[in-house]
């Protein structure tokens, strides 16, 4: 994709000498405006917060091991449902995906650092003092949030507990981080890229976190609104969603999924990047459809903002309504498609190889487009009316985001791992947790489809009898796929202790400019930017 | 390589954004907190949210003053000054979609579940069943439920104030046109002006809302006309106290003899905020009071 030259290939073995090594002790971490420091402190929050939702979620499926109520009563398991989506999406996903941009954005376009350093910082410190609110209101009396991740009025409102004005500054804290996060990335890869950087020679990675950084800056602060109006709703007895007083509970929905739609994107198009960039490496063979891809990433951002009201099929709305939002939701398999096949055609009569990125990417390809086939038949308005709440659709984003998301930032945790630390992880252990990963996600969410289909609905912490040998299934899927990620956990701490060293270029069919720098990547890069030839 | 690079200035370690972090945490408490003691005796709550933007003030105080003084000492690249522009261009654009939000609200409500519950399109049964004598009108000065009041006129204050602004934003302008040509009296003079007259459109919208609670019993909680009104207008409030604000710490730091004809940032960005501050209340003016 782009090649510097050998004078600047001598600059980045050497520059890095007399310059200023990060601090010492705790404060490097709390002032720092570097972003790899803040990238590293982004994906430590995140894999911490994967395992608190996680463990959440080993609540719910053993609540759901058996027919009946045993383990935890219903109020707490609507609590651990409401806030396993709430960290999964904005605690764990999000924060990921924001840690490695910023670690590898800089990187790939031969920018010093983020274009506003410190912002970057404030955008990170304030995410764990966002979960620590909503995280210690599950401790309050009344208990945490309990309505769901998509917190719908009235569940939020009439029927929500006092501590519901946690959640929604809470909430505030999340979105404001997310804005100027991406803010910051995307003045970062308009502003700083090097020079001879055009827009077509912009690795994917770096594509794709353009246009999911616009789509944070358009739809945050919708999601703001919503919060506002239910705390509004709450406490200062307005009616937005409430029809005694002229406002419509079905109006919350529109205004949440406007929001909720693109930011399934947010949390998907960035995975688009990462497997667009480790697919060719390990298949050495350039991307097939580069400028394709770049279309298909736009128009599937584009798309998102006029198909929200596909969650909302049997809220009552006039046919024809229903009608478009069903085309516009299968309109958006033709890109989706067309990147699918790209990742595909790059494969084909390439010399693959089997590494773990290569791995976690060919399970992505397979499974999060099976996810994305569970989506189309949702997306159908007379299919839906069956399929709505039942755990297909559970199964369904479970798919695009463990399978889909998860896959592919472990993919790329393990693709970018020795250029953060120089040293190669422990292979067989990985390829341990790839492969019990593997196995454990499917039996823990193929099922799901199933019980579905049957009629199963979701966020009950009770079913009926016939659902009961499945759900035992699903639950021993669950257990092993939690357990499978702490496997996780060891390989990234053994890696960063050490292991075997690597060169600059760890991966022999890699491109772009974060293979120039040395491993592990020096703390300050491209002071000077080098030049793309 | 490029020798005519200038470096890209990357800052130092950095104390400020860590006590923002703090200062939003309490905020975020001391709100909730306040909030939820709302309706009992003796809360505590609003201490620490006091607390909390007392920290954020001394943040963002020394967080400029930072900032200013590397500006000063001529830190700060073309390069640098582009990501600045962009940034707060971004920063607004963001601030577009948060009123979008209430706007798509306002107009959910009007053209859609109001005449719903009147029984418009296929709802004849939804008006019948619930609420059978309430009649689809906008404003929405009866609600089903069957609360009453007022609806606030275009003629009067609100349209005095859609002058003042009107007029703040010609004043603003020309304030720019003197610092471009380095005239520094008439630019403390029209911006001294702008400043004026947001704080007499302040002072107007709370004479407005007096008389909106006192006199016409349009209330923040009479129906979705009263939320819709009252969210947009203080939220669109909010947003004027603040750019009055930044508008005067760029009066204070002209005062100082701070910034250049060809080097102003900080001017542009507040001129931008007061501009889209402008077009918010255009849009307000409108939506909520003519249509």
């Amino acid at each position: 994709m782009s090649s510097i030259t050998d004078e600047h290939n001598n600059d980045a073995a050497h520059h890095d000498a007399g310059h200023h090594q990060p601090a010492k002790g705790f404060k490097r971490w709390l002032f720092t405006t570097n972003h790899k420091d803040i990238g590293s402190l982004y994906l430590i929050f995140s894999l911490t917060m994967f395992l608190i939702g996680g463990a959440m979620a080993m609540v719910i499926r053993a609540e759901l091991f058996q027919p009946g109520l045993q383990l935890v009563d219903p109020h707490f398991f609507n609590q651990m449902t409401t806030v396993h989506g709430l960290i999964m999406v904005f605690g764990a996903v999000m924060p990921a995906f924001t840690g490695l941009a910023n670690w590898m954005v800089p990187l790939m376009i031969g920018a010093p650092d983020m274009a506003l350093p410190r912002m970057n910082n404030w955008s990170f410190w304030i995410l764990p003092f966002a979960f620590l609110i909503l995280l210690a209101s599950l401790f309050m009396p009344g208990g945490g949030p309990a309505f769901g991740w998509t917190f719908y009025a009235p569940l939020s409102t009439t029927y929500s507990n006092d501590n519901t004005a946690l959640f929604v500054f809470a909430v505030h804290i999340m979105g404001i981080s997310s804005i100027m996060g991406a803010i910051n990335v995307v003045v970062t890869i308009v502003n700083m890229r090097a020079p001879g950087m055009t827009w077509m020679k912009l690795p994917l990675f770096v594509w794709t976190w353009l246009i999911t950084a616009f789509l944070l800056i358009a739809v945050m602060p919708v999601l703001a609104g919503a919060v506002t109006m239910v705390l509004t709703d709450k406490y200062f007895a307005t009616s937005f969603f409430d029809a005694a007083g002229g406002g419509d509970p079905v109006m919350f929905q529109h205004i949440f999924w406007f929001f909720g739609h693109p930011e399934v994107y947010i949390m998907i198009l960035p995975a688009f990047g990462i497997i667009s960039t480790i697919v060719p490496t390990f298949s050495r063979k350039k991307l097939f459809g580069y400028a394709s891809m770049v279309y298909a990433t736009s128009s599937i951002a584009l798309l998102s903002f006029i198909v929200w009201a596909h969650h909302m099929f049997t809220t009552g709305m006039p046919v024809a309504a229903e009608l478009f939002f069903m085309y516009a939701t299968m309109l958006i398999s033709v890109p989706t498609g067309v990147k699918v096949f790209n990742w595909v055609a790059t494969m084909w009569r390439g010399s693959i190889s089997f590494e773990v990125p290569m791995l976690f990417s060919i399970a992505f390809i397979v499974l999060f487009t099976l996810g994305g086939f569970s989506g189309l038949m949702l997306a159908i308005t007379p299919a839906d009316f069956q399929y709505h709440d039942t755990y297909f659709v559970v199964a369904h984003f479970h798919y695009v985001l463990v399978t889909g998301a998860v896959f592919s930032i472990m993919a790329g945790a393990y693709y970018w791992l020795p250029k953060w630390t120089g040293n190669m992880f422990n292979i067989t252990l990985a390829k341990w947790h790839f492969w019990l990963s593997l196995v454990s996600v499917n039996v823990l969410f193929f099922p799901m489809h199933f019980v579905g289909l049957a009629g199963m609905p979701r966020r009950i912490p009770d079913y009926a009898l016939q659902f009961a040998d499945f759900n035992a299934i699903i639950s021993i899927g669950g257990f092993a796929f939690g357990l499978s990620q702490l496997l996780f956990v060891v390989v990234v701490y053994k890696c960063a202790k050490g292991g075997d060293k690597v060169p600059a270029k760890v991966w022999d069919g890699a491109e772009g400019l974060e293979w120039e720098v040395p491993s592990p990547a020096p703390y300050h890069t491209f002071d000077t930017p080098p030049e793309i030839k | 390589m490029n020798q005519n690079y200038e470096k890209y200035y990357v800052p130092d370690q950095s104390p400020w954004p860590i006590v923002g972090a703090v200062a939003m945490f309490l905020i975020a408490v001391g709100a909730a907190l306040t909030v939820m003691q709302a309706s009992e005796e003796g809360g505590n709550g609003h201490y620490i949210l006091y607390g909390g933007i007392a920290i954020l003030l001394y943040m963002l105080f020394s967080w400029f003053k930072n900032v200013i003084e590397e500006s000063h000492q001529g830190l700060y690249s073309a390069q640098m000054d582009r990501s600045f522009r962009q940034g707060m261009s971004w920063f607004i654009f963001s601030e577009v979609m948060f009123f979008m939000a209430f706007f798509g609200a306002l107009f959910y409500a009007r053209m859609i579940s109001v005449p719903w519950l009147g029984g418009a399109g296929n709802n004849a049964m939804t008006n019948e069943v619930l609420w059978p004598t309430f009649e689809a009108v906008w404003p929405l000065v009866t609600t089903p439920a069957g609360d009453t009041t007022q609806a606030m006129g275009w003629l009067g204050l609100p349209l005095i104030n859609t002058v003042i602004l009107l007029i703040s934003s010609v004043t603003l302008h020309f304030a720019h046109v003197a610092m471009e040509n380095n005239k520094r009296g008439p630019l403390k003079v029209f911006l001294g002006a702008t400043i004026l007259l947001g704080v007499v459109f302040l002072g107007l919208q709370v004479e407005e809302y007096i008389h909106a609670y006192q006199d016409l019993g349009l209330t923040l909680d009479s129906g979705v006309y009263g939320n819709t009104f009252f969210l947009l207008t203080g939220f669109h409030g909010m947003h004027v106290t603040l750019g009055t604000i930044i508008l005067l710490v760029v009066f204070f730091r002209i005062l100082k003899g701070h910034f250049s004809p060809k080097k102003h940032f900080a001017f542009q960005a507040a001129a931008w905020y007061w501009h889209f501050v402008d077009v918010v209340w255009l849009c307000l003016f409108v939506f909520v009071y003519v249509l």
